[in-house]
């Protein structure tokens, strides 16, 4: 814990089934509730029972930009954690662990070892977890805080399930709190408040709510770790959103059921991973030649095929690059963080709808299913609805064509079922009136122009998205390049190179196409050395980078573990690059999880 | 080459009907490129009488296709239509149903689309039981790709790919709709299309998912099922008072494929169509002639669930 300000790390770590993720949305509700910010990462392994989970939560006074790497509050919920984790903690670390049957480990000195006599202070419960609400109570007290917050945060979350199970449960952590009290020492400062309480969501909640808030009225999807959030959320609150939710048979279901929706002039939607992403590949194609604008959400996971399923990489960007055969354009956004996925959707639809072409989100595992605060006011929930040209009223004389060749590019699309438009969209090539092409004379001159056509009104429509630009000093010795979720942990990195007296700056790429290069050619111009840091092996994004401006760069940060990189990561990469003058540095993943 | 010649031809402009007189006011801005005695012209004639005899206006009905031959049918008609991928009819004919309800949702294509690359849709789509009539136009072999065995193809059948005769059993796409839950399964002959014409036009107007299995020679590249092996052997089933509600019987009679071939209703069930249960569709217009955004009660309900 720093001595100014609060920056701490839980680490809660057992086996999937021994119920981490209560305590761990207890606390998450606690401390946003009272003005604390935070970030979590959840590593878990694809099993329901058993195997290793380790929640990290870090907590601080202003936005938490990683999950860290670091812990000062270790929870061992099994034998597995202490052995594994212990090493990391140093000094003024507690660990807290069941003494019953958990042996602690030999500690770093100044390491402080709570034991907890979980059967002596839980009676005769028969509740199996009990021992997370024992300790939810004893860290209360490690940090200082007050007992009253638990208290009703365990009351809220156990009201649904009666008196008794409220009852026991806050007995049980009072009893917590009270033996910590007395036998151990608290963190030097009580936990502070910050000054409005803030919400909390995981990415995947982002995704769904932005989508709702951009008016998405279908949404459709096959349940695929990590994306699968969407599809709860959705399921959740659908119904009572007006939202239709439908889950599919599989992914080119669900794509094409979308672009059905879609087609209507319903607001749609589906998300999936990687893998089910290669199924909707065809279906994006058809978004394109119909000129439908759905949108297509990647969480990505770490490849290739069933790959790792709830481990994180980003390895599917050329995938969404190159999603369909043929030559055509879509929009491509990796958001930066929550937050951002929450404004991409609005922003996505509004471009996919103006442009008529398929919209894709690549996210990834470490947004989508990392639970974070944000500020309520900082949510847009009525963001601008940008439909372009759309035909809603009936039509006097009908003389309608679908693909009308306009100096844009865009032709002014119909809802289906109104009267005086009829037309077929087809996914063949078709002339202006949607009439195909390809069955009998193929006509070079139609073909051309509506290649053409295509193009210009994605060009027209793009050139509104806004470049990104360097973040941080403008003269600096190491310029670091990133897309997407690695946003947050170049920016933490650069403020601790700061304090080591490496200047560094930020090129955040959040829209893979449009990509701007010529604002990122400009940015990149006067940079010293350029970095790129990414989460996969081949370095898609360099080369992605290079072949949009020619720039190569001068090293490069990759992990592809599975794991997400964290600053220190970065931090010791730039400094390896600078001394060591590293073409490639590849961290190595301390916590193993 | 001169500049002139550059300039794309126009598509001529063509008004088409807005309430049909007559069942050619279905027809689309084009004629079929089908060949000469193809089963699909019975089946898209049937088609346009259905429609105009049932006194639908084209804006209000949309035809959905995959990819085949068959597939080509929504550019043949006056109506609101969707040519999509191979296979993949029915999940775009389900999205477009449930996000605008209020129009009638035709899906139509051929064997190979349908019961080969699109059989699961069809399984799924079935036990939805949503409220679309699925026309395939059934001519046992592929024919857009010139020649090749389909999914309905018989034993021994000898084609381009199967030069040494056909290994693999056919599928029965009338007992798998009835099995997988589909509320009016039936088949027709597209050389009797005053028959098939009521066949779609009960099709049309039940409220679930109908399956109507057409014969439609293929008359260059099947020999072995053309247009008199059909006429010797269909026989319609309300001739030997078949009764639709008894799936069992419903499932004897689609078994049987040998000197007589039935044709006409063999089920029909009423259960609740998708679209019909769901609640979302309940109250309002289609969904996609809905206001865009969250209300302001439900942007409050939203946050304060994540506080």
């Amino acid at each position: 814990m720093s001595d100014k300000t609060l920056d701490l790390t839980i680490a809660i770590g057992g086996a999937a089934g021994q119920g981490i993720a209560t305590p761990g949305n207890i606390l998450a509700k606690i401390f946003a509730r009272r003005g604390l910010h935070l970030y979590s990462y959840n590593a878990h392994q694809s099993i329901i029972r058993g195997g290793h989970i380790l929640l990290m939560l870090r907590v601080g006074e202003t936005e938490v930009l990683s999950h860290g790497d670091r812990m000062d509050l270790l929870l061992c919920l099994n034998q597995d954690t202490m052995d594994r984790h212990l090493r990391l903690l140093g000094e003024g670390g507690r660990v807290l662990y069941n003494s019953d049957d958990v042996e602690p480990g030999e500690a770093d000195p100044g390491v402080h070892l709570c034991p907890m006599p979980v059967k002596q202070l839980t009676g005769d419960s028969k509740n199996k977890v009990i021992q997370n609400t024992l300790s939810l109570g004893v860290m209360m007290s490690l940090l200082g805080a007050d007992f009253s917050l638990l208290a009703e945060a365990l009351t809220q979350s156990l009201v649904k399930k009666g008196p008794e199970v409220v009852q026991e449960n806050v007995g049980v952590a009072r009893a917590g709190y009270d033996h910590a009290a007395a036998n151990f020492e608290p963190f030097p400062n009580p936990l502070p408040q910050g000054p409005k309480p803030l919400a909390v969501w995981a990415g995947n909640d982002a995704i769904a709510l932005g989508g709702a808030a951009a008016g998405v009225k279908f949404y459709a999807a096959y349940p695929m770790s990590p994306a699968s959030g969407v599809l709860h959320w959705m399921a959740q609150n659908g119904r009572g959103l007006g939202i239709m939710v439908r889950q599919v048979e599989d992914e080119i279901g669900v794509a094409c059921m979308t672009i059905g929706a879609a087609h209507m002039g319903a607001r749609a939607m589906c998300a999936t991973s990687g893998g089910g992403f290669a199924l909707m590949t065809e279906a994006v194609g058809a978004a394109a030649m119909m000129e439908v604008p759905a949108v297509f959400i990647n969480v990505m996971r770490a490849g290739p095929s069933t790959g790792v399923p709830t481990k994180t990489e980003q390895g599917d960007l050329r995938q969404v690059l190159g999603a369909s055969q043929g030559d055509f354009e879509r929009f491509i956004v990796a958001p930066k963080n929550a937050l951002d996925a929450f404004n991409s959707m609005p922003e996505i639809f509004n471009l996919a709808e103006r442009a008529q072409c398929p919209g894709i989100v690549l996210s990834d595992l470490l947004i989508s299913e990392g639970t974070f605060s944000v500020d309520p006011d900082a949510m847009n929930l009525r963001p601008e609805i940008d439909r372009g040209e759309l035909l809603v009223d009936p039509s006097p004389n009908g003389d309608y064509h679908r693909y009308a060749d306009t100096e844009t590019g865009i032709s002014p699309r119909v809802l289906p079922g109104t009267e005086g438009y009829v037309h077929v969209v087809a996914t063949d090539e078709h002339d202006e009136a949607g009439v195909l092409i390809s069955d009998e004379f193929t006509n070079p001159f139609i073909r051309r122009q509506m290649v053409e056509k295509r193009a210009r009104k994605f060009e027209h429509v793009a050139r509104d998205v806004a470049p990104p630009a360097i973040e941080g000093p403008k003269k600096a010795d190491v310029t670091l390049v990133g897309f997407g979720s690695t946003y947050g942990v170049i920016k933490e990195a650069v403020a601790r190179l700061a304090e080591q007296d490496v200047e560094a700056n930020q090129l955040a790429i959040k829209w893979i196409v449009p990509f701007h290069a010529d604002a990122v050619t400009k940015a990149l111009a006067k940079a010293k050395r350029i970095v790129v840091v990414e989460n996969n092996f081949t370095g898609q994004f360099a080369q992605y980078l290079r072949g949009e401006t020619g720039i190569t760069a001068h090293a490069h940060i990759r992990k592809y573990d599975g794991e997400p990189l964290t600053p220190r990561h970065i931090v010791d990469g730039v400094l390896d690059i600078l001394h060591q003058e590293t073409a490639v540095y590849v961290p190595t993943q301390e916590i193993l999880v | 080459m001169t500049e002139a010649t550059l300039k794309p031809p126009t598509t001529a402009t063509v008004s088409l009907p807005r309430t049909p007189a007559a069942p050619k006011d279905f027809k689309g801005r084009v004629e079929p490129d089908w060949c000469p005695g193809c089963g699909d012209f019975g089946v898209l004639n049937a088609l346009q009488r259905a429609c105009f005899e049932l006194g639908l206006k084209p804006h209000q009905l949309l035809v959905v296709s995959g990819i085949g031959c068959s597939s080509n049918l929504p550019g043949y008609m006056n109506a609101y239509g969707m040519h999509t991928l191979h296979g993949r009819s029915l999940p775009h004919a389900t999205g477009a149903k449930l996000a605008n309800h209020e129009l009638t949702v035709i899906a139509t294509g051929g064997d190979g689309d349908g019961y080969g690359i699109g059989g699961n849709h069809l399984m799924h789509t079935a036990r939805r039981n949503i409220d679309i009539t699925y026309i395939v136009m059934d001519n046992q072999v592929y024919g857009l790709t010139t020649g090749q065995i389909s999914p309905t193809s018989r034993l021994d059948m000898k084609t381009k790919t199967t030069p040494h005769g056909n290994l693999e059993w056919p599928i029965n796409p009338l007992t798998s709709a009835i099995m997988n839950g589909a509320t009016y399964v039936a088949r027709g002959f597209s050389g009797d299309p005053k028959h098939l014409t009521e066949l779609m036009k009960n099709g049309i107007q039940h409220k679930g998912f109908a399956l109507i299995d057409v014969f439609s020679p293929c008359v260059t590249f099947n020999n072995d099922n053309d247009y008199p092996f059909f006429k010797q052997r269909v026989k319609k089933l309300e001739d030997i008072g078949h009764d639709p509600s008894d799936w069992k019987s419903a499932c004897e009679r689609a078994m049987e494929w040998g000197d007589t071939l039935y044709t006409g209703l063999f089920f029909r069930a009423d259960r609740p169509s998708l679209d019909a249960a769901e609640p979302v569709l309940q109250n309002g217009p289609a969904l996609a002639r809905r206001p865009l955004g969250l209300t302001a009660e439900q942007q409050k309900a939203l946050k304060a669930r994540m506080m």
